[in-house]
């Protein structure tokens, strides 16, 4: 592998265009892009402040970047690197910052959550919503980008509204059936919306667009719930994963249970294959640890792992969480099908996996750690 | 006087109580006498046996312990005195015998009573010894049940124990997570409270602004459109247009599902038709030939049906129909395989049984057989595979096969070549001993003929001295030179004649053209094969050799001859 030279960045903010002709990154308060390809710096912008949240808008023509503690948003565009555009909180604050899919929207959050601001860049106009509900994921936009779903909540009560995006009319507004809403997700097909509950109780809706419930499911009762939820890209079946270290699919025509995965910590399905981590470090002696040698001889840390194909059954090595913390680091935290609806990745327990992605033909999968990255090949029998 | 002895035994006798005489009728036989024993003792002593009696009393008397009576010879009678003392005696004898008698009797009845008693408690003992034998397995096993009950408890108590432990921790987990939220909503809320202190001090506005240098065009290029009525009738009715096309796609897809399910049952109802129809040659029952026969007539309204069915596709009832059929059907094919499937195995059994009617061994030997064949046979399979494997592989690039080619021709070559040298040896021996052969046959026809010049001119002489034809000339020069000429004359046939016999002697497939005079003209000079000009002389001392030559056929051995005739040389 050949890697560049190493760029610097603030707040891990470094994110490729859309259309991946384009790097940003974030260096305290000035923003750079590079040409992808050439890695030569092809604008550069100051901002007013340290940026915390940077993001290319969905056309890769403007970069949004958002100072939070100042209140300010910044727009820049690749077009003409003379624009500017600055948009002002004022003393309410500012929590998050994104775009709309359309890429002339910026909706700001505001602090304590009292209203989401929408800011036009084609024209002047400010559109408020109020009463946001601050949770795991409060927003959603449909694939297609027509159609948004917001969480808000009234008088100790869930509701959802639904706008259309082209304007910010507001289309449905209705209450949730939910105890406290945790998270919202449309499928992909855009005409389904998940709804699911906070860990204290287990339960998931499901709404179409229109507002109307369609079904609810919940698999059990008092324990912790619902962890995480993640729709297959066909918007057939909807993976719950929860805090009972299982996967619960659901099929799109019953919204019924049609399997579950469980995730016991001695693999004993003969069917699975486990590839285990090795590393190798090379062996010093005690008395060779001086500073000099340290120093000089880098290949001391160099370590090399590799993967072995372990023998069935396997024990996967579980972390006991402290069960007198909230939010206990069991069960499901990440779940992702690919995209050709074969697979589905889930992560279960404290693993150190920060995320997992999947490439877009399905055929492999990137897990990142803090310190390592993995990339999975998933073998595919050749069709005739 | 022995009358008064005799009165007192029969007294004797009377008290005796007939119903002892059955218990102790030996006590009784040595004491009781017989009612009828007067005559017997009358008969015991009379006048004349006196002293025999006296003799014979004393005798038993004395057996008994007891002084015996003496004879007064004085008088030739019985002094009475001793006579009552001994009568005395025996008497209390009796009496005393009698007492132990009735002891002995009342000892019996106790024993007997005492025998009943205990009898009677030992019954009684066993009763009540099993009738506690079951109260005590009563209680055993009432004990069990409780032992059960009180396990059963234990886990019921267990298992609740643990239920109580999880909802505990669940609850304390529940608790934990509200205590958390709790504390964060109540942090916002002091934040809250802050800002809104500082606001409220904070006497500056910060307005919220945007400044933007130049508007930016719609990412679709469109202009923007005013919020009217319409625009919101437009998108509720793009809202409903999503939905609806989500909902067409779907039922399209379900629609197909459906058809190509429906298809499917069909396909199988067809099947489960055919299967259950023709004649099968398995083992047939009346129910299963009913079966099958209702099977075959519903079948056939059920095609009758199919094609209706396929009008009416859409239609409720002809679905409900279909499943129905179907499941109607498997039902049946059901119950006809588990008839099949507990007829097989009665058969089976049966066989089984059959088997078991031959000898166990025989079959183990059977087996036992039948598996060192299949040993064999895998080896020998084995074997073939590898040879294969061999002829397979070895040819794999083309010089090796080549040379493998050329390794298997060159053996043959030299094998061949050494077959022709044997050959060619031993044609080279035949040859060799067929020249020998000739020359010996040609030396043999040489000292023929010397020998017949010298038997002519040896008759000639003869005939000459006999009859008185003397100087007449020799024919028998003549005759050499006939023989001569004989011998020459086949010679002009040699090369004509084909080698008839060279063929006998060789056996090889190469007729070789042999440049030596042939076998014919071999024989012709040996004057084994009669030529046309015959020899009318010579025919007397040498007929029965040349008749035994000529009779010869051909295919005999030449050279047998030829020795028997050269044994000399």
């Amino acid at each position: 592998m050949n890697f560049s030279e190493v760029f610097k960045q603030s707040n891990q903010l470094c994110k490729v265009s859309p259309d991946g002709k384009y790097l940003a990154t974030c260096v305290q308060y000035r923003l750079v892009v590079r040409d992808f390809n050439s890695l030569q710096i092809v604008h550069l912008y100051t901002c007013l402040d340290p940026v915390m949240h940077m993001e290319w808008s969905s056309d890769s023509l403007f970069i949004l970047c958002a100072m939070y503690k100042r209140g300010l948003v910044q727009v820049w565009s690749l077009e003409q690197p003379d624009w500017h555009c600055k948009i002002d909180e004022g003393s309410i604050g500012l929590v998050s910052s994104r775009w709309s899919p359309d890429g002339r929207h910026i909706l700001n959050t505001t602090e304590f959550n009292l209203r989401v601001t929408v800011w036009s860049l084609c024209t002047k106009a400010v559109s408020y919503i109020k009463y946001p509900k601050a949770c795991q994921k409060g927003v959603d936009f449909t694939a297609d980008g027509r159609y948004m779903a917001l969480a808000e909540r009234r008088e100790c009560k869930d509701y959802i509204s639904v706008f259309v995006c082209d304007d910010w009319h507001l289309l449905r507004h209705f209450e949730s059936e939910t105890q406290d809403l945790a998270g919202l997700e449309w499928s992909p097909n855009c005409c389904v919306l998940a709804v699911w509950d906070n860990c204290l109780e287990y339960k998931i809706l499901l709404y179409s667009l229109d507002g109307r419930l369609l079904s609810s499911y919940s698999a059990y009762e008092w324990s912790l719930g619902i962890k995480s939820v993640a729709w297959s890209p066909s918007s057939q079946f909807l993976a719950v994963g929860s805090y009972d270290e299982k996967v619960r699919i659901l099929n799109h025509i019953t919204w019924k249970k049609i399997t579950e995965f469980e995730h016991p910590a001695t693999i004993i399905n003969t069917k699975a294959v486990v590839f285990k981590e090795v590393e190798k470090r090379p062996v010093v002696g005690s008395e060779d640890l001086s500073i000099h040698q340290l120093t000089v001889d880098n290949s001391l840390f160099s370590t090399q792992s590799k993967y072995e194909i372990t023998q069935l059954p396997a024990q996967v090595p579980v972390i006991k969480p402290d069960p007198d913390r909230a939010n206990p680091k069991i069960g499901i935290s990440a779940l992702a099908f690919s995209a050709d609806n074969r697979f589905l990745a889930t992560k279960n327990g404290s693993f150190q996996v920060q995320s997992l992605f999947w490439h877009c033909s399905g055929s492999s999968l990137v897990l990142l750690s803090k310190e390592h990255i993995c990339l999975c090949y998933m073998e595919a029998e050749e069709e005739k | 006087c022995p009358a008064p002895l005799i009165t007192l035994l029969h007294i004797s006798g009377i008290s005796m109580s007939p119903s002892r005489q059955n218990l102790h009728h030996s006590l009784h036989s040595t004491m009781a006498l017989p009612k009828t024993s007067y005559s017997v003792l009358s008969a015991f002593c009379t006048e004349e046996n006196i002293s025999q009696c006296i003799a014979y009393i004393n005798q038993e008397v004395c057996s008994l312990g007891l002084t015996g009576v003496s004879l007064e010879s004085k008088s030739g009678s019985l002094s009475a005195v001793p006579v009552l003392n001994l009568l005395y005696e025996v008497l209390q004898l009796q009496r005393r015998a009698q007492r132990a008698l009735h002891e002995l009797e009342t000892q019996q009845l106790k024993n007997g009573s005492d025998l009943e008693h205990l009898q009677h408690s030992n019954c009684r003992l066993k009763d009540q010894l099993e009738h506690t034998r079951r109260d005590n397995s009563g209680l055993h096993e009432g004990e069990r049940q409780l032992q059960l009950k009180i396990k059963t408890l234990q886990n019921w108590l267990k298992s609740e124990k643990e239920e109580v432990q999880k909802l505990q921790s669940i609850i304390s987990s529940r608790a934990t997570q509200y205590n958390h939220d709790t504390k964060r909503k109540e942090r916002e809320c002091t934040k809250l409270k802050e800002r809104l202190n500082q606001l409220l001090m904070d006497k500056r506005d910060k307005k919220l602004s945007i400044e933007i240098s130049n508007h930016v065009g719609r990412s679709d290029g469109k202009r923007g459109l005013w919020k009217t009525g319409k625009m919101e009738a437009r998108h509720e009715g793009e809202m409903y247009r999503a939905l609806l096309s989500d909902y067409e796609t779907r039922q399209r897809s379900l629609m197909m599902e459906n058809s190509e399910l429906k298809k499917v049952l069909q396909h199988m109802k067809k099947d489960m038709i055919t299967i259950l129809s023709p004649k099968k040659p398995c083992i047939k029952t009346e129910p299963a030939n009913d079966s099958l026969e209702q099977a075959v007539s519903e079948g056939e309204e059920e095609i009758g049906d199919s094609s209706r069915e396929t009008l009416e596709q859409s239609c409720e009832q002809a679905r409900e129909q279909l499943t129905n059929s179907i499941r109607l059907q498997w039902r049946k094919l059901k119950s006809h395989m588990e008839r099949l499937d507990s007829q097989a195995s009665l058969v089976a059994c049966q066989e089984r049984e059959g088997e078991e009617m031959m000898s166990r061994k025989e079959h183990e030997e059977e087996m036992q057989r039948m598996r060192m064949e299949l040993q064999q046979c895998k080896e020998f399979i084995h074997m073939q595979q590898q040879l294969l494997q061999q002829q397979l592989s070895s040819p794999c690039d083309e010089e090796t096969a080549a040379l493998l080619n050329d390794c298997y021709t060159l053996e043959e070559k030299e094998r061949l070549k050494e077959e022709w040298r044997l050959f060619n040896e031993q044609k080279r021996n035949f040859e060799q001993e067929r020249k020998n052969f000739t020359e010996a046959a040609i030396r043999l026809g040489h000292e023929r003929k010397a020998f017949e010049e010298d038997r002519a001119a040896w008759l000639k002489t003869q005939f000459l001295n006999m009859t008185p034809f003397v100087d007449r000339k020799r024919p028998a020069l003549s005759e050499p030179h006939s023989a001569l000429s004989v011998g020459t004359e086949p010679e002009a046939k040699l090369q004509s004649t084909p080698p008839l016999v060279t063929k006998s002697l060789f056996s090889t497939p190469k007729a070789a053209s042999v440049k030596m005079p042939s076998t014919a003209d071999l024989y012709r000079t040996l004057h084994l094969i009669p030529d046309s000009r015959g020899h009318g002389k010579c025919q007397s001392g040498e007929m029965s050799t040349k008749s035994r030559l000529r009779n010869c056929s051909t295919d005999c051995s030449v050279i047998s001859l030829v020795r028997d005739e050269n044994s000399p040389i």
